[in-house]
């Protein structure tokens, strides 16, 4: 028998601004039965999602399938001219995009894009297409599904237009969906929900699967087998329950590792109360919009936090997206002034406006924001955006300028090469690094890192918190680590608040093994995944209940 | 990729990447600049004088480009004519844009007051006509290089100004912004580093599209008698001071907009397709 997916020897090549075509996949050999799902797990840049984008026969513009074939249910891919391939997407083989706040249109509703697809290839009246799409919302766990179709993109959530992305890739009955990092963007409770969902839609309609990810724990619980990728080549294919146990490739081994962050070797806050904190927020109120009669902005993001981070030590915020803890950040930093409260930094009273800190306090507190993709100026090389903050704040020129470059570069593990390069030429994981390099170049004393390890796989991130524990060490810095992933923050930092709705609900000190006690806390620890791969199945946690709690 | 192998060794030797529609358009721009540089030593004529004794004579040996409608040489009038459209045209287009740009993306970061003034300014004298702002300074400074060149600016600083303010609003949101705001950034820094190398392409074309406006603004002005003063004229006034020889097919009409035509398509496509650094270092 035939299997429905079968790739062999797939190279596909890149081409550089020179004409020079590089190979970035190197002879990739798969099968897909139906009804399977694998995952295909790497780090940024090994050529993972390139290698799911060639199952509809596209490669990105500058790149080219150069070699084998990809054969999806009896047809190749690679030989199909476009007008056939457009005919077999949607219909045969699906696509679920990474960001899918990016992927809808935000001027029409949710259901006219979602039956675009049975528009396009005349599969059905619009009116079933309707009722299938409801069908869906409602096997995909959506609330309100009979009318949540007439809302537009802005009107739901991150996690419920995920799965509305969901519900466009298979309303055109795929026999293949390929899921592209679905769930990297959500915050870990709303993972839960979305990784439900998509394992019960595409179980019940035995569909095959391609799972792009960088998250070994989320694979555990989705995939049936895995595939482990490097540098356009595979390491290792093997079943999920092999892979996690037996690990035969290095590679596979180090990633396993990474997912375990030593989280010893830290001594429970050292020199507790000696000196005075290096920052202490009193009672601080941030928000939005036009202040009103009583001197508060109209929507009050952040209702009088109060926290201290202690010289040389960390300090963890989590939270689920919208609880406020990127607001605290920005208002911290003075990009939005509190309303309210006080910042006291390195034994002086902070001004609330950046514009009214002196030149070092704006050295001293520096913030690393959480999309490098906007966070960087595209149209500068990573030469200058590095230079910048040497010459603006330590004067830097010239050789001196350049050797510290380097010795950034260095420091952030990138090649020294990729001075030249523009950011759009760097991986994601690069430019995190990139925008985290340009934090220490200002050489501060706190760094408020916002949600930076969010978008990097485990290896990187594993690597990146080394590599912060490391410049701790030799530089005596402070973190204020935002983050919705608990592995991380418990990774690094010596102290966790919880944020919920705008307040800090709970303290924890991870070197104390306390239990949380607030259940916002409670669902929040709950919800991290597990390396076992039925961790999904067995929990029992009711995500709405809780959070009403 | 086609341009690749015709001009694979230039691009290796410069290290940038050019395009022959581009090294062509650059051609033409540079020799209408040389032209109107070299005037006086090329023109075989005087401008003035009337040797012909037909008008609308047709192009023939010792009158290349024909007569016009007084028997004056064609192809001495185009070639000084080139000083006037080229020169004016160029230096007002480039006073306009900079002019233009710089208050656009100042309002842009600065927001609040300052960009509610300059809007507000800006959007008034863009309400007044442009031919008649034009006669109304003529009459009262009188015409001369410099008042047209300024007039023309004036005229069209505003569009420069609008187009480049909505562009720098955009990028003004991304967080590279805020990241070099917080660094403690002044107003020239974040203007000239941030936001206009993500917003140079199409300001350029802008810059294009205007220099082409203000060069039928001129030839407008000049029909009018308020432009270059007879017996000097630029382009569009020879075009329409010999608009009469159009039934004779005389070249004296034809010439000078076939000059107007490869000038502003040539600037334009000069523009689009400047050439590019290539930045993948290991190819060489």
């Amino acid at each position: 028998m035939t299997n429905l997916v079968e790739i062999r020897g797939l190279t596909v090549e890149a081409t550089t601004d020179s004409g020079r075509w590089i190979k970035i996949l190197k002879g990739i050999d798969l099968d897909i039965a139906a009804g399977e799902t694998v995952a295909f797990i790497g780090e940024s840049g090994s050529g993972k999602t390139t290698a799911a984008m060639t199952l509809l026969g596209y490669a990105r513009p500058g790149c080219r399938i150069s070699g084998g074939t990809v054969t999806v249910d009896g047809h190749d891919m690679v030989t199909l001219s476009e007008k056939d391939r457009a005919a077999l997407r949607g219909t045969t083989v699906a696509y679920v995009p990474q960001s899918a706040a990016a992927a809808f249109n935000p001027a029409s509703t949710i259901m006219e894009q979602v039956i675009e697809v049975t528009r396009i290839h005349r599969l059905m009246p619009p009116d079933e297409a309707r009722r299938r799409a409801v069908a869906l919302f409602r096997a995909l766990s959506l609330p309100n599904p009979d009318s949540i179709g007439d809302r537009y993109p802005h009107q739901v959530s991150g996690g419920q237009l995920q799965r509305l992305a969901a519900a466009m890739a298979l309303i055109g009955d795929p026999k293949v969906v390929i899921f592209d990092e679905p769930t990297t963007a959500l915050d870990v409770t709303t993972q839960v929900e979305v990784l439900r969902a998509f394992k019960a839609v595409t179980a019940q309609h035995r569909i095959a699967c391609v799972y792009v990810s960088h998250d070994l724990a989320v694979v555990a619980q989705i995939a049936d087998r895995i595939m482990v990728l490097r540098n356009g080549a595979v390491q290792e294919t093997g079943s999920v329950h092999d892979i996690l146990t037996r690990p035969a490739h290095p590679y596979t081994q180090e990633l396993l590792n990474a997912f375990h962050p030593d989280t010893g070797g830290r001594e429970a806050l050292p020199a507790a109360d000696s000196g005075a904190p290096l920052l202490e927020i009193n009672t601080l109120s941030a928000g939005y919009g036009p202040p009103q009669s009583n001197g508060q902005p109209l929507v009050l993001a952040v209702k009088g936090v109060s926290l201290k981070v202690k010289r040389g030590t960390n300090l963890g915020i989590i939270g689920e997206s919208g609880c406020g803890k990127s607001t605290l950040a920005r208002a911290i930093a003075g990009i939005l002034p509190a309303c309210k409260g006080d910042i006291q930094f390195n034994g002086k009273e902070l001004w609330h406006s950046a514009r009214q800190r002196s030149h070092d306090q704006l050295r001293d507190l520096q913030i690393v924001f959480q999309h490098a993709d906007t966070a960087l100026n595209p149209a500068k090389s990573i030469e200058d955006i590095l230079g910048r903050p040497l010459t603006f704040y330590h004067g830097l020129r010239g050789k001196a300028r350049d050797a510290r470059v380097d010795a950034l570069l260095d420091m952030v593990r990138l090649p020294r090469a990729l001075r030249h390069r523009r950011p759009a030429e760097l991986s994601g994981g690069q430019k995190q690094r990139v925008n985290f390099a340009r934090a220490l170049a200002a050489e501060p004393k706190l760094i408020l890192c916002d949600e930076i390890t969010s978008a990097l796989d485990t290896v990187v991130a594993a690597a990146v918190i080394d590599l912060l524990k490391e410049l701790q060490r030799e530089l005596g810095l402070s973190y204020v680590f935002i983050s919705h992933d608990l592995s991380v923050i418990e990774a690094i930092c010596d102290e966790i608040v919880v944020m919920y709705r705008g307040q800090t609900v709970e303290t924890i000190i991870p070197a104390n093994r306390q239990q949380p006690q607030h259940p916002y806390s409670q669902l929040l620890f709950s919800s991290v995944p597990k390396l076992d791969p039925t961790w999904l199945d067995t929990l029992n946690i009711d995500a709405d209940r809780m959070r009403v709690a | 990729m086609k341009t690749h192998s015709s001009t694979g060794s230039l691009a290796a030797w410069s290290g940038y990447r050019i395009n022959l529609v581009g090294l062509a358009a650059f051609s033409v721009v540079l020799f209408w600049a040389l032209v109107a540089l070299f005037a006086p030593y090329i023109t075989p004529h005087s401008v003035g004088e009337m040797i012909d004794l037909d008008y609308f004579g047709p192009m023939r040996p010792g009158l290349w480009l024909g007569s016009d409608y007084l028997g004056r040489d064609m192809l001495s009038r185009i070639i000084y004519g080139a000083r006037y459209t080229v020169g004016i045209s160029l230096a007002a287009v480039s006073i306009a844009c900079f002019t233009g740009v710089v208050l656009g993306m100042t309002s842009a970061v600065l927001r609040g007051p300052v960009d509610m003034v300059v809007s507000r300014i800006l959007d008034a004298m863009n309400s007044i006509p442009s031919k008649l702002f034009g006669l109304m300074v003529v009459a009262a400074v009188g015409s001369s290089i410099p008042v047209l060149i300024l007039t023309l600016s004036v005229i069209y600083v505003p569009g420069a100004y609008r187009f480049s303010r909505a562009l720098a609003i955009n990028i003004d949101t991304m967080d590279f912004i805020m990241v070099a705001r917080i660094r403690g950034e002044r107003l020239p820094y974040l203007i000239a580093s941030e936001i206009l190398p993500n917003i140079i392409g199409p300001v350029l074309a802008d810059l294009g599209l205007r220099f082409v406006f203000i060069v039928l603004l001129l030839s407008g002005l000049s029909f009018l008698g308020l432009g270059v003063q007879p017996p000097y004229a630029d382009w569009g006034a020879l075009v329409r001071e010999n608009i009469g020889g159009l039934p004779f097919a005389a070249p004296a009409v034809i010439v000078p907009s076939l000059a107007i035509a490869t000038l502003t398509i040539s600037v334009n496509l000069l523009i689009d397709n400047l050439p590019q650094k290539i930045r993948d270092r290991s190819a060489s």
